[in-house]
């Protein structure tokens, strides 16, 4: 088993790192931490994906001497995935940021327990 | 190749281009292009769909010069065009009945981009509807959750960009489970494409090596689809969100978006998964067990409600426990049920939300049960139409609830014992529920006003609800009573998924 | 006080009571005013409201969420022990047919030096396209989030991160020509090395941030006026999907496009990827800027 982790131990270390930022997407109250462990656990995705590419002792999938022969280079598929991905992650961090800053402008605060408080009294001062 | 397979390639560019051009244009014209947009996508699948239909079989479609497993595909047979039509139509009905709603209530400033994010749920769902790639399905799963989120705080107050902070967390963890378990899934098998997949998936199962990866990877991707599209205990976000947005965008947001989560989880299973392995690897176990708890969740959540709007969030997310308990029963029948459930949901739901606000709105904003007493005679229309509505959500004979309660009690017959049993009492106790809490909501709006002086809103002050109202009523009761060859027609379309 | 049904029923029917509150509390019978206007809360203490409930959430809810971190990071771990290993030449995704073809005659094929460039670009174009959407809808949601807000006057503190001082003026005067430079560069090479559209288009955008940062929008505004951020987007993205419509549509149909792949190795080469680069790195750049101007509060 040890052994098998320590050959993989870059997914492991991506796992770590996903759960980590699964856990501050769930447990953190404050927003800004929210982003942060959401991009965190993209990242840890990236890295799996990228670390499933590498082939030990090859080239990065660039042709420059005209040989082409498939022996030779890295698995180049993960690399796009990856940069797909990334863009879709900043889309994301963006939109998160936005409604940060908008919760923030409206209740002076980051916490999403008062947040949620306030907007309760002003849905119970509807009634 | 016959002319007809490109439709779905005109209608994705189509509309991706018509969103980037509506950006810059007014809200108005924004307006007619997204409207027509969604009348031509719906006749071009039909299109589609007539022709595939008389083929009688499914069509690969290359998105670019290289088959799978190297290019990007989109592959369609019956059921794909047939729900793409359904979406488009959906989305052009929600849009147009809630006009007056929407030029009520959109910032001018802003209003140009609802539509635009329209466009974008539209290319979206034809997206997924069609793609044959697992990666393709992650990108415009992401662009379906953001521009839905943007639907929502298109009007602002401090609860829906609250209630759009719920919702993009539950999606992005969501998503997050997903993406890993497409990496999972590429790590094991070395494909992206659904056809590859599938073959490659049957060899590991058969040979046994490496199931627990396999497993895991499964159940990522299908609990990631289950919680983005609110599969209970996932779906307390749906009544902040639904409570307080648009009726155009509750009608959009639970009538197609979550609908189109699940038709792709449909679609994985049967091409990338391969019912084969789906039905006996566990997971479906474990959607049917959430499916009904949702049912009595979503239940019992709607009839605590004491706000109409937020009454009908709840009332969908026992929907889409329907269709997960139904996508978790059986290969066969199950999913022919859900298949009905998502499109008996998409036409019925949108129409309730347009009704609620039309009753909504003629007593002046009001969206508590006890200030909407009498609405139902101050608004005629509004009334019937919500009436009807809920009749087909309670499940009355001749209406689409109807068939779709009877085939989750056939498919219940027809599968095991110990799931035989639990989905017969969710039905039965969904159904109570859902009369009592219709009903109830039903008598508070045909009872007499108090204070008597009301003003009545005629239809001709609402032509555009009146139309789409009218149109979701008929093809409700369209598919309720002819339900039979069309019930055999998407039996078709499951033996050539 | 207990009410029979009778009275009960009776008040329901007069629409004094709900039963959806029999199941939380009884009303009193009055029918408070339903409002719809915002209300600020900006004056409201913090921390005014303490329930049992609410504490016993607060305690619960950490624990229970570091003890789902762990099991999750428990099962994970044992899937990883059955993954195929890091670095292995005949794993799946190393030794698949995919591979094989992507490396073997992407450069024939695609006319692109750099393979991945050849993959996003023209084999797996779909996704590319898709994503270049994901941006254009982000832009579209952070600007409605932030263009008409109308609740706070701020601060001209709060709206610009105009540094001044002198040393970061300095450098960004000698480092951004170069950082722009090199974003053109790198998108313009895409298909002959490392690089292409998002990552050159990141850099201009990174470089005209610095600019906007050191002096303010108005010398950034010189490089490119801010009003035509949008329709260099638009332009771009519109482009980009007629381009790929209308090789997506030449090959499922079996045609032959017009863009050949040309000599490896040339500058023009590669058939649509140059074009396709450039129009990503473009909309990647813009969007970038986009974003920051957006969210220190300049007008695009």
């Amino acid at each position: 088993m040890l052994t098998a982790l320590w050959n993989n131990r870059i997914e492991v270390v991506a796992v770590i790192l996903f759960a980590v930022g699964f856990s501050t997407l769930l447990l953190h109250r404050n927003l800004l931490k929210k982003v942060i462990g959401l991009n965190i656990m993209d990242t840890a995705a990236y890295l799996f994906l990228t670390s499933l590419g590498y082939i030990r002792d090859r080239l990065s999938p660039i042709i420059t001497d005209g040989a082409t022969d498939p022996e030779a280079y890295v698995n180049p598929l993960p690399a796009g995935l990856v940069l797909t991905g990334i863009v879709v992650s900043v889309s994301v961090t963006a939109v998160m940021l936005g409604l940060t800053l908008r919760l923030y402008k409206r209740y002076h605060t980051l916490n999403l327990d008062e947040i949620y408080r306030m907007t309760h009294e002003e849905q119970e001062a509807e009634r | 190749m016959s002319f007809f397979l490109n439709f779905p390639l005109f209608i994705i560019i189509l509309s991706l281009m018509t969103a980037v051009t509506s950006s810059l244009l007014k809200e108005k014209a924004a307006r007619v292009l997204t409207l027509a947009l969604a009348a031509v996508a719906a006749v071009l699948n039909l299109l589609t769909l007539a022709y595939t239909a008389a083929e009688g079989k499914s069509f690969t479609y290359l998105m670019g010069h290289y088959p799978h497993p190297w290019g990007n595909e989109l592959k369609f047979g019956i059921l794909e065009p047939l729900f793409a039509a359904a979406f488009a139509a959906v989305l052009f009905l929600s849009v147009l009945g809630g006009k007056k709603q929407l030029d009520q209530k959109l910032e001018h400033s802003k209003g140009r981009f609802y539509y635009v994010l329209c466009d974008l749920v539209l290319v979206s769902l034809t997206a997924l509807v069609y793609t044959n790639d697992i990666f393709t399905g992650y990108v415009f799963i992401e662009i379906c959750t953001l521009s839905s989120c943007g639907l929502l705080l298109i009007r602002q107050n401090g609860r829906t960009i609250l209630a759009s902070v719920r919702y993009m967390m539950f999606s992005l963890i969501g998503s997050g489970l997903f993406l890993f378990g497409v990496i999972f899934l590429y790590s094991l098998t070395g494909h992206l494409l659904l056809p590859n997949l599938k073959e490659s998936i049957a060899v590991l199962n058969a040979s046994g090596e490496r199931r627990l990866p396999l497993l895991a990877a499964v159940s990522l991707i299908t609990i990631g689809i289950s919680v983005k599209s609110g599969l209970a205990p996932f779906h307390l976000w749906m009544a902040d969100t639904y409570g307080a947005a648009l009726p155009s965008s509750s009608g959009i947001l639970s009538g197609l978006v979550s609908k189109g989560y699940a038709f792709f989880l449909i679609k994985l299973v049967f091409d990338a998964f391969g019912p084969a392995f789906f039905y006996t690897s566990g997971v479906q176990n474990i959607l049917f067990a959430f499916g009904v708890l949702g049912i009595l969740l979503g239940s019992v959540g709607a009839l605590r409600e004491n706000n109409i709007f937020r009454m009908n969030a709840y009332s969908s997310a026992a929907q889409i426990g329907y269709i997960y308990m139904g996508i978790g029963l059986s290969a066969t029948m199950g999913i022919e049920a859900a298949l009905f459930q998502i499109l008996t949901h998409a036409l019925t739901k949108p129409a309730i939300f347009l009704a609620s606000a039309g009753l909504s709105d003629s007593a002046g904003g009001a969206k508590k049960f006890h200030n909407l007493q009498g609405t139902g005679f101050m608004n005629p229309f509004a009334g019937v139409s919500f009436s009807f509505e809920a009749f087909s959500m309670i499940g009355l004979p001749f209406t689409m609830g109807f068939i779709s309660k009877y085939l989750f009690g056939m498919a219940a017959f027809d599968s095991t014992h110990n799931k035989m049993i639990p989905t017969l009492i969710a039905l039965a106790l969904s159904t109570i529920l859902n009369t009592l809490y219709f009903a109830r909501t039903i008598l508070r709006i045909y009872n007499t006003p108090e204070n008597g002086g009301t003003v009545r809103v005629p239809i001709r002050q609402q032509k555009n609800f009146f139309i789409a109202g009218s149109l979701f009523a008929l093809a409700n009761l369209f598919f309720g009573i002819f339900a039979r060859p069309f019930i055999a027609f998407l039996a078709d379309g499951l033996r050539i998924f | 006080m207990k009410k029979s049904f009778k009275d009960r029923l009776q008040a329901w029917d007069s629409g004094q009571f709900e039963l959806g509150d029999a199941l939380v509390r009884e009303t009193d019978g009055r029918r408070p005013p339903e409002k719809e206007e915002d209300v600020s809360w900006a004056h409201v203490p913090v921390g005014r409201v303490s329930q049992v409930e609410r504490r016993l959430f607060r305690v619960l809810y950490p624990v229970l969420a570091g003890l789902l971190a762990l099991v999750m990071i428990a099962f994970l771990l044992f899937v990883v022990e059955q993954l195929p290993a890091f670095g292995d030449a005949l794993s799946p995704a190393n030794s698949s047919e995919v591979i094989k073809r992507y490396i073997a005659s992407g450069l024939t094929e695609t006319g692109a030096v750099n393979i991945v460039a050849g993959i996003i670009l023209d084999y797996r174009a779909f996704d590319t396209l898709g994503e270049s959407h994901v941006l254009f809808t982000a832009a579209i949601v952070v600007f409605i989030l932030l263009l008409a807000e109308t609740e706070l006057p701020d601060k001209p503190s709060d709206r610009r991160i105009l540094m001044d001082d002198l040393i970061f003026k300095k450098t960004a005067f000698f480092l951004s020509p170069f950082i722009l430079l090199f974003g053109t560069y790198v998108i313009l090479n895409g298909h002959l090395g490392p690089g292409g559209g998002f990552s050159g288009g990141a850099l201009i955008g990174a470089g005209l941030i610095l600019v906007s940062m050191a002096f303010g929008p108005r010398v950034s505004g010189r490089i490119v006026a801010l009003k035509s951020y949008r329709r260099i987007v638009l332009v771009s993205l519109l482009f980009y999907s007629l381009a790929k419509g209308y090789s997506f549509f030449c090959g499922a149909n079996g045609l032959h496009t017009i863009f050949r792949p040309g000599t490896p190795g040339r500058i023009f080469s590669a058939g649509l990827i140059l074009p396709l680069n450039i129009a990503v790195g473009l909309v990647v750049a813009c969007t970038m800027f986009g974003f920051y101007s957006l969210f220190t509060r300049e007008s695009v």
